[in-house]
Parts: C-alpha cells; structure tokens; sequence
C-alpha cells in the first residue's frame, strides 16, 4: 500500500470536519446558548477556577493587545516551524535528486 | 495545557520547577552531546522542534465545542528521547509564556512537566516497548503520539486538581472536572496528531533512513522492510 497512510489520513480529518460541521450547526441553532463556542480549554480551565473564587498571584507583564495580534503572534510560530519543515524536507529531496 | 500566568499558588509551582529543572538540564546536556557527535543529524532536530512550534500553535476545534491544540512533542521524543524533547517543549512555551501570555513564566516548570516530561517519557516508553514486540513503526508512532497528547493534557488535570481540590469531593472531584475540561476535548486531536507525525516520520523513512539508523531510532533492515512496504 503505497498511499495506505495518506488515504487513512484524509479519510480521517474529513471525518472530523464533518463532525465539527454537525456540532456547529447544533451550536448556532440554539439561541440559549450564553456560553461562548469554541473558546480554547486552557481558557475553560481559568473560568471555573475563578469561579472558585481564586485570584492569580502575578499577571503576565504583556499580553498581546487584541485578538488580531494575538492570532499574528500565533501564525509567526506556526510560520517559523513551517520555515524550518519545509527547508530541511527541501534539501533532503534534492540532495537525493541530485546524487542519483 | 498551558497552566496561566499566577494560577498555580505556592507551594506548587515551586515544586514543578523543582521536578522539572533535573530532567531540562538532563536535556541539555544530551542536546549538547548529540550535536557534537551527530552532525548530520540536526535537520532532524530542525525539524522535530518545528513540529512542536507548528503543532503548538493551532487550536483545533474538538466534540466538545471547544477548542485545543495538539503538543507535537511525540516526533522529537521518539527520534531524540524524552530528555531532548523536554528542551523542545521549553522553546515553545517560553515563546508563548513572553509574546501569547499563554501559559506563564511562574508556571513554567509545571507546563514542562506536563508537556516536555510526562508525554515524552510515555511517548518514548511506547515506542521502545512497540519496537521489542516488533510492532511495525508507523503504528506505534500513532499510539506514542497521540499518547504524548493525552497524557500531557491529564497531568494538566492532575496539576491543577492538586492546587485546587474541590471543597466537596476534594482531590478526585477537583480531577474529574479538569479532565472532563481537558482530556475528553484532547480526544480527537490526540488521533489526529498521531495521524500527522506517523506520516512525517513515514517521509523521513523514505528520505533519510540512514539518519534513522544512526541515532538508532529503526535498524537497517526494518528501514528497508518498511520502504519496500510503499513501494
């Protein structure tokens, strides 16, 4: 099976696209829903922490001022990794082009 | 994972860091004489820090309509151990504790402990004990990936259930409502990094075995069975 894996792979997260196509159908269609969708879990962690009544000791001396930058700074580090995967995939494939 | 910025009390973000500093330093020490002794063998490094980098930043929506993301230190653990992908943990989240204030520098060594030690060390275990009964290597890199999510994500439970038991039900109560916020969203995403880095370490076989087979990570015969698998 030369291709088994890639198949597996697409056959999968096509498979959870559609999952998520489903529950978010659910989710918009219920006007009671209060609750932000799709906030992050590290972010669900923290409500119910303060919920508690516990107040964090030290706060971060920066935080990214808005929600554009925010998601800037996150695609920078997906970008640098992507840098780095596609040269070195780059430069194996075409020292092996070359030596053959 | 990430534990924020002031939310772990005393005493236990000094005790993460305390258990935590042992294993990084470890860490460096093994990077340090891996770079030395294996020159050819830091684009793999390259690209298994990328990968955390990568994988790290993108929240994926999960079942539980909420969103997560995946850790992507199963790649480096596997290839390098679990020492060297504790010091690839600790570049992301320094990046993300100073410029996303996602995570924290006083948590530190608690988000280390979760994301760079205990997922790598089973990831690690995983792989070494599928590669003794000779399970094939795409499969158990799966399972030791997608383990390496799973479990970072319940000690995160573990850790925050231990600072904050709950008043009724203390400890396993604090831990059920952690997990069920954590672990169960981690589900899917755990199957899909699997997926991804399975794939990535089935094009690394194809490209460059011969690293492979240096830092002894699959032996010269499995490389070649494996190729002719795909050919």
């Amino acid at each position: 099976m030369k291709y088994g894996l890639e198949i597996v792979v697409v056959v999968i997260i096509i498979a959870f696209a559609a999952i998520f196509l489903i529950q978010n159908a659910a989710i918009q269609a219920d006007p009671g829903g209060d609750e932000e969708a799709w906030g992050g879990a590290d972010g669900a962690a923290v409500d119910y922490i303060e919920e508690q009544g516990y107040e964090p000791w030290v706060n971060p001396f920066w935080e990214p001022p808005g929600g554009e930058i925010e998601s800037l700074l996150f695609a920078l580090q997906a970008a640098i990794g992507a840098f780095f995967i596609g040269y070195v995939f780059g430069l194996w494939r075409g020292a092996e082009t070359t030596s053959s | 994972m990430h534990i924020m910025e002031g939310f772990l009390p005393s005493p236990w973000w000094q005790i993460w860091v305390v258990l935590s500093a042992p294993f990084v330093i470890m860490g460096f020490y093994a990077l340090r004489r891996m770079v030395r002794e294996n020159r050819e063998a830091l684009p793999l490094l390259a690209v298994a820090g990328a990968f955390v980098f990568v994988l790290s930043s993108l929240k994926l929506p999960s079942v539980t309509g909420s969103c997560s993301h995946p850790t992507g230190t199963g790649l480096g653990s596997v290839l390098f151990g679990p020492f060297i992908a504790s010091v690839l943990a600790l570049i992301v989240l320094v990046y993300q504790a100073l410029f996303l204030a996602h995570g924290g520098i006083s948590t530190l060594g608690a988000n280390i402990f979760s994301m760079g030690i205990a997922g790598p060390v089973v990831a690690y275990a995983i792989f070494i004990a599928g590669k003794k009964v000779g399970i094939n290597e795409i499969v158990t890199i799966f399972f030791a990936a997608a383990c390496a999510n799973i479990v970072t994500y319940v000690v995160t439970s573990f850790q925050l259930a231990l600072a904050f038991p709950a008043e009724v039900g203390g400890f396993m109560a604090s831990f059920m409502t952690f997990g069920a916020i954590f672990a169960i969203t981690q589900i899917p995403l755990a199957i899909i990094e699997g997926l991804v880095i399975a794939l990535v370490f089935k094009y690394i076989v194809q490209l460059k075995p011969e690293i492979l087979i240096r830092i002894g990570v699959i032996t010269q015969e499995r490389a070649e069975r494996l190729r002719e698998g795909w050919a």
